[in-house]
């Protein structure tokens, strides 16, 4: 039974005092998508057909392996972030809410690694 | 999680039918949200048909006609009538407006009428308001100064007095709160728009003292950026404001004060 009063439901713990930051990041990732996601798409198209030798030297080039480390960084960076708003906005189970931030985070640190790993060992022809 | 189905206590049932007298020639049917504490029932929709020859223009017309001529037990909030007060905030034909400022000609068929949207209900058409008022509480609507207040006016150029247009028309009727999806999922801890508009009124004020104070105390991911700019705030708002808009000077704010 809830016998608090409505000020106190309203003021609840307080503000956080933070949120200006994950505001901003997901904005400015947004913006940095535009031309990555661009770029990538053409990039596809302009592969398709093309063999696996051909694709290995197009991920050689130092430009190349820049933008793609970046798509797929700050993809998932921007995604993590969604994501957690999304979870906040329905997940009302604190112990769930927690745990899937905290596992969206762990899932995007280890893919964003092992994709910046699998390009650059391409890259650097490993 | 958030609720996609209603409750099975919240599930609504039909209820009764009041036909209109014999001989009326000009029926309009109200079908209108009825719940009491009293009876432990689910809600269900009464119907009735209302002779439009004998009633006013607007829906409040309409439904003091049906509390005085038909059924006075319908419960509903009123008191000015003209659209400034906001106390007959209500959902009529799907969307959360005054009935006092609706006209009747202006819904095609059967005007379907329930309270404001994913709030308690404590009677047929009248919400429970005392989280939302508790939230404007908590925001502190009143000038905050720290200067020795002279011993006139507290001046004001008429270009900020104009930064104030848009804002201090809200009635406080909540249409706009109670039709946004993120209050109803988290409206404890989400401001809302109709709070965060009031917020923005006092930030706005060249006179307030305590504009930091004041963002200091909605930055959090919930008071404020449960906002994701859905805009029915703006869409439904029967005094024709811009919560929306409001919400995004906030937050312009609280970036600007950090780069």
């Amino acid at each position: 039974m809830d016998l608090r009063t409505p000020l106190n439901r309203a003021r609840g713990l307080g503000s956080a005092k933070e949120g200006v930051h994950h505001w901003w990041a997901q904005r400015l990732t947004a913006v940095a998508l535009i031309p990555l996601v661009v770029w990538f798409a053409i990039s596809l198209i302009m592969l398709s057909g093309a063999d696996y030798a051909i694709a290995r030297a197009w991920i050689g080039s130092p430009i190349v392996m820049v933008l793609l480390i970046l798509t797929i960084v700050i993809g998932l960076h921007h995604g993590q972030l969604g994501m957690q708003v999304v979870i906040e906005d329905y997940v009302h189970s604190e112990g769930v809410k927690l745990a899937l931030i905290i596992g969206i985070r762990f899932v995007a640190v280890f893919f964003g690694l092992a994709a910046t790993v699998a390009i650059l060992r391409i890259g650097f022809g490993g | 999680m958030a609720e996609f189905a209603l409750p099975a206590n919240s599930k609504i049932g039909t209820g009764e039918t009041y036909k209109a007298a014999a001989g009326v020639k000009n029926v309009k049917v109200f079908k209108v949200y009825r719940w009491t504490p009293d009876d432990g029932k689910n809600p269900s929709v009464d119907t009735y048909e209302v002779d439009m020859d004998t009633c006013g223009p607007m829906v409040l017309d309409a439904l003091i006609k049906i509390k005085n001529e038909i059924d006075s037990s319908l419960t509903f909030r009123r008191s000015c009538r003209e659209g400034v007060c906001g106390s007959c905030a209500m959902n009529i034909d799907g969307t959360n407006t005054l009935a006092c400022t609706k006209y009747i000609s202006d819904v095609k068929g059967d005007i379907k009428i329930y309270p404001l949207p994913h709030m308690p209900v404590v009677r047929d058409l009248v919400p429970d308001l005392n989280v939302p008022y508790a939230q404007l509480a908590s925001i502190e609507p009143w000038l905050k100064s720290t200067t020795q207040p002279p011993t006139r006016e507290r001046l004001q150029s008429p270009e900020e007095r104009a930064k104030l247009d848009g804002l201090w028309e809200c009635i406080l009727c909540f249409c706009c709160s109670t039709s946004c999806p993120s209050y109803w999922w988290n409206g404890e801890r989400y401001l809302g728009p109709a709070i965060l508009l009031q917020a923005y009124r006092w930030i706005a004020d060249s006179r307030d003292e305590a504009k930091g104070e004041r963002l200091d105390q909605l930055e959090d991911p919930f008071r404020l950026y449960r906002c994701h700019t859905i805009m029915n705030c703006t869409k439904t708002c029967p005094k024709h404001l811009n919560p929306a808009k409001a919400i995004a000077e906030i937050k312009k704010m609280m970036v600007e004060r950090t780069i």
